[in-house]
């Protein structure tokens, strides 16, 4: 399994391809119904990217991160990361990309209950195949560089909610991945704590130029992206560089 | 992640919940207690029957006097006398009998010193130690020539040279039986319970033409109460009872379409019939005893479900930061092996405890053997297998966006 590039090319990090996802449910007459969630998504997102997704609530930003984020799959369309169908991948090279490749972040944080913090740091490391003691040690350093080194051994629910998240940004990162994920990260957070936790995001993009990917509702959290993409009921609507002049995508 | 590293994760999720993996484990200690238990009691039961089998002596046939009564036979009732010392001797010379031991018996009192003890007397030949498969304590058996001029020496069974001599040694001293001297030749080992329950230690022996000329008396000489023959080999046992029948028949002249005034039994089959009977019981006692390990097994699969539900979000973490689903799958299923591996160890020590207090309390020989404590050992993680794997399958199999939404 190789890993995803990280030097720049032409080709992208992700790639979509006309991408769809509809959930099937059975209503109270027990018959099928569809919705569909997301239609015709083309988006590319180059290695070293920005990205903060925008929209309404319902809108599909957290079906469209949890297929960038193979732990979902859609449901027609392709999606390549780094030049790989992921549709053609086997659920244990998904679990590896998920391990290596891809660092999550999440709103309700998920952290894993009467865990150290230590240990849920570590963890990755573990599923990666090194041992306890130096899965320990390195997540250790990476709370250092958290400024949590004296909560390491404390459970999440010892821990302050901007705590708890600096905790998973260190999980996220443990195993260095070249993608961050991260759906409402400070949704649950105070606008200092917030901020604090986007330049966190900031410097990780800038000094290792690792790509970061965001779902928001605030526009003070998206302004730290460098792109900007809405999306209005399954439709990428606007796709813009956040400094640059709005373009209208195609699809309306 | 390796193996040890999942082992790890197993253990802190069963110590997160030591309550609920103390009274699953239960179910299991239960179980597998019970089965060593009942194993035991029925591997003792076969010992012992085993034990005392052997001690009868092997290839024996009993011939009494007397036609075969419906309900089984008895030792011929006084009142038939028609097998006599000589049918024994002539029985003896068939090619498929090796020896004969023919049996007067009756009840005495023994005198030594001041010490008196009552007791059954045998009147019988040497032969007889040999087929019953008597061991000597101390002293040896009477002789044929003894026998032939109705000396007055006797053997002792253990039981009844406690009871007269306590920690004195009876060979070589003196007793009295019916106030005429006896010279005691030899103390026999213990032997303990027949298959009928009988204790066979309290009794003496004397040569059978004494007992008949100067203790017991005998109003039709030369009868016998019964006799023992030992069969050549255990294939000619049939043999050997069909010509038994025929010579008896012909020697007591009984005209064909007449029943036999005699009847001869195999104790070899009753015997194996005694060793059926303790072999289904501890059949049945050991399925009595899988059932309520089988029902620990299902409490712990019950258990590990409501587990993967409880913990499915947990497991929709751990699929996000890079758990694959065999180690999922291995995770919970190692839980479960923990769980009765651990119930398992805690039940075998429980099972061998009370197996002990029994065979105090009851007074019953019980019997553990390391195959025992292998096999509770393989069944308790088979159970943890068969089913741990349903559960763990089923939490391996979630879809990982599915068990991260799940509230
Ligand atoms: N498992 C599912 N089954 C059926 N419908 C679903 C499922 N998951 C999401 N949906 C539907 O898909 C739509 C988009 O949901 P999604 O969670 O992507 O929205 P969102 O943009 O993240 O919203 P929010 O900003 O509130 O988080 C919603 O209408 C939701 O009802
Ligand atoms: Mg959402």
């Amino acid at each position: 399994m190789s890993s995803i590039q990280t030097t720049h090319s032409t080709q992208s990090l992700i790639q979509l391809e006309q991408l769809c996802k509809s959930y099937s449910l059975q209503d109270v007459h027990g018959q099928t119904i569809t919705t569909q969630v997301l239609y015709h998504i083309n988006l590319a997102i180059h290695q070293g990217e920005f990205v903060a997704i925008m929209g309404h609530s319902g809108s599909g930003k957290s079906t469209l991160m949890n297929i960038l984020g193979c732990l979902d799959t859609p449901t027609s369309g392709s999606y390549w990361l780094s030049g790989k169908n992921v549709a053609a991948l086997s659920s244990n090279e998904l679990a590896q990309i998920r391990n290596r490749n891809i660092g999550f972040v999440f709103q309700g944080f998920n952290l894993l209950k009467r865990m150290t913090a230590l240990d849920n740091v570590a963890t990755p490391l573990l599923y990666a195949g090194i041992s306890r003691s130096r899965s320990r040690k390195q997540a250790l350093e990476f709370l250092r560089h958290t400024g949590l080194e004296d909560f390491a051994m404390h459970q999440p629910n010892q821990l302050s909610g901007g705590q708890q998240q600096r905790v998973a940004i260190s999980r996220a990162l443990i195993n260095h991945p070249s993608l961050i994920l991260a759906d409402e990260p400070t949704g649950n957070l105070d606008s200092q704590t917030s901020n604090d936790i986007m330049q966190l995001f900031e410097k990780l993009n800038r000094d290792q130029g690792i790509t970061i990917v965001l779902v928001t509702h605030e526009d003070d959290i998206a302004a730290y992206a460098k792109r900007l993409i809405h999306l209005k009921d399954g439709h990428v609507t606007i796709d813009k560089n956040n400094t640059g002049v709005t373009a209208l995508h195609e699809t309306f | 992640m390796n193996l040890s590293a999942i082992f790890g994760e197993a253990l802190r999720a069963l110590r997160q919940n030591r309550l609920r993996t103390g009274l699953t484990m239960l179910g299991m200690i239960i179980g597998v207690a019970a089965v060593v238990l009942m194993l035991s009691i029925g591997q003792g039961a076969r010992t012992k029957i085993n034990e005392t089998i052997a001690a009868m002596g092997s290839n024996l046939l009993l011939v009494v006097p007397g036609a075969t009564s419906s309900g089984g036979f008895s030792f011929g009732s006084g009142s038939v006398r028609t097998l006599t010392i000589n049918d024994a001797n002539a029985i003896a010379e068939l090619s498929s009998v090796r020896s004969t031991a023919p049996v007067t018996s009756g009840t005495v009192q023994l005198n030594y010193t001041t010490k008196n003890w009552n007791t059954l007397i045998t009147g019988t030949t040497p032969e007889y130690f040999d087929v019953g498969n008597w061991a000597m304590e101390s002293g040896t058996a009477f002789t044929e020539s003894e026998v032939r001029s109705a000396a007055r020496v006797v053997v002792l069974g253990s039981i009844t040279a406690k009871s007269l001599f306590g920690d004195e040694e009876p060979v070589g001293k003196t007793v009295r039986i019916t106030n005429r001297p006896f010279l005691v030749v030899g103390v026999l080992m213990a032997k303990g319970q027949s298959l009928t329950g009988r204790d066979q230690d309290d009794n003496v022996f004397v040569p059978i033409s004494t007992s008949e000329r100067q203790i017991t008396g005998n109003q039709f000489p030369g009868s016998i109460r019964y006799m023992l023959v030992q069969g050549a080999s255990a294939e000619e046992m049939d043999l050997a009872e069909i010509e038994i029948t025929q010579l008896l028949r012909q020697r007591h002249r009984i005209p064909n379409g007449k029943d036999n005034d005699f009847t001869v039994r195999n104790l070899t089959a009753i015997a194996d019939v005694a060793t059926d009977a303790a072999k289904v019981m501890s059949i049945v006692l050991g399925a009595i005893a899988s059932v309520s390990l089988l029902v620990g097994g299902i409490g712990i699969m019950n258990i590990m479900l409501v587990s993967v539900t409880e913990r499915t979000r947990e497991i929709g973490i751990r699929m996000a930061i890079g758990a694959n689903q065999r180690a999922i799958l291995t995770q919970f299923l190692l839980e479960a092996m923990m769980i009765c591996i651990m119930g398992g160890l805690i039940g075998l020590l429980i099972g061998i405890g009370g197996a002990w207090l029994v065979s105090q309390v009851a007074d019953m020989l019980i019997v553990i053997t390391l195959g025992m404590i292998g096999l509770a050992f393989l069944f308790s993680s088979a159970v943890g297998i068969f089913f741990g794997f349903y559960p763990a399958q089923k939490a391996a199999s979630l879809k990982p966006v599915d068990a991260l939404r799940y509230e």
